[in-house]
């Protein structure tokens, strides 16, 4: 059987939390069609992240309501909802990642300190030693707001960035995933992943100066030098 | 605009943007960082990319569910509500 205590306590069950459950524990329908409808699509993303097949993340997803259901009765509220149903999702894609033999982000035991540098930007697009504007840029970034709005918010765009969370190390894919396209905060990432704050932070720096990479080979390369 | 030796390189700055934006910046390194900004388009703009990776990635598409498995997921419910009562 699966842990699916509360754990940790992250923030507690809100009040929109309690009306919520009281709904569900009552068997509202359009309450329990409409949590499905706001969470499927980030548990699938998030599944994602420790299955590789689709199919599988189906799965997962599916079995992570039914155990809403399981534990509907039983839940206490001494987590916020959304981390309980993360909690019983993970642990789900974990066991089943663990039956696909693949290797799952254990961000938990990343260690910044011990982890080589990555610079952020190459440094060939840095002036050089010796020269009297070392460390400085080179040809500088370009504006992204000369852009055309459209252009910056396209379906291709959008592509693009999916392609670079995708090539992410699963470590920093998983921090990204949550803090920037789940929106999560930093504690909650934390919290979730049993990361420290310094290396949840690490990681989601080099993972976001990787997608701005990304993004700017896609958008174009550098402005006119000076 | 002139250097000193001390001052923040865009080098340095851009391995500071995350602690910036998610302001955990000593107060001190922060306003060498604003400092800089002020005079330096390269690291503004940036930032600025920084800021829209961040708002790009946030407006990702999610898969939203297929009619069966919604139709499949509320049989579970209904299943489960006619659960024998604690």
């Amino acid at each position: 059987m699966l842990d699916q205590g509360e754990g940790r306590p992250g923030p507690a069950a809100s009040a929109s939390d309690a009306a919520l459950l009281e709904a569900l524990r009552a068997g509202d329908e359009a309450a329990f069609s409409g949590l499905v409808q706001q969470y499927h699509g980030q548990f699938l993303r998030v599944a994602s992240l420790y299955v590789s097949d689709q199919a599988v993340a189906e799965e997962v997803v599916q079995e992570t309501w039914l155990g809403l259901l399981r534990g509907l009765d039983r839940f206490e509220g001494r987590s916020s909802l959304k981390t309980w149903l993360f909690r019983i999702l993970t642990n789900i894609a974990k066991t089943k990642a663990v039956r696909e033999r693949r290797s799952i982000p254990f961000s938990a035991l990343w260690n910044a300190d011990a982890d080589p540098d990555e610079p952020s930007v190459e440094p060939e697009r840095f002036f050089g030693e010796g020269h009297r504007w070392q460390g400085h840029w080179a040809p500088y970034p370009q504006s992204w707001s000369t852009l055309p709005e459209a252009q910056v918010l396209s379906d291709e765009t959008r592509a693009r960035v999916e392609e670079a969370i995708a090539t992410l190390p699963p470590s920093q894919r998983e921090v990204i995933t949550l803090r920037d396209v789940q929106g999560w905060t930093s504690d909650e990432v934390c919290n979730s992943l049993s990361l420290s704050e310094t290396n949840q932070r690490v990681l989601l720096h080099r993972a976001r100066s990787k997608v701005r990479r990304a993004l700017e080979l896609y958008l174009g390369e550098t402005a006119s030098p000076r | 605009m002139t250097l000193a030796a001390n001052d923040l390189t865009c080098q340095e700055l851009v391995e500071l943007v995350t602690e910036y934006l998610e302001g955990s910046l000593p107060a001190e390194a922060r306003i060498e960082f604003d400092e800089h900004l002020a005079m330096c388009d390269g690291c503004a703009n940036y930032l600025d990319q920084m800021r829209r990776t961040i708002e790009i990635a946030g407006k990702l598409t999610e898969a939203s569910i297929s009619p069966q498995a919604q139709e499949s997921l509320l049989g579970a419910f209904r299943g489960w509500k006619s659960r024998p009562q604690p």
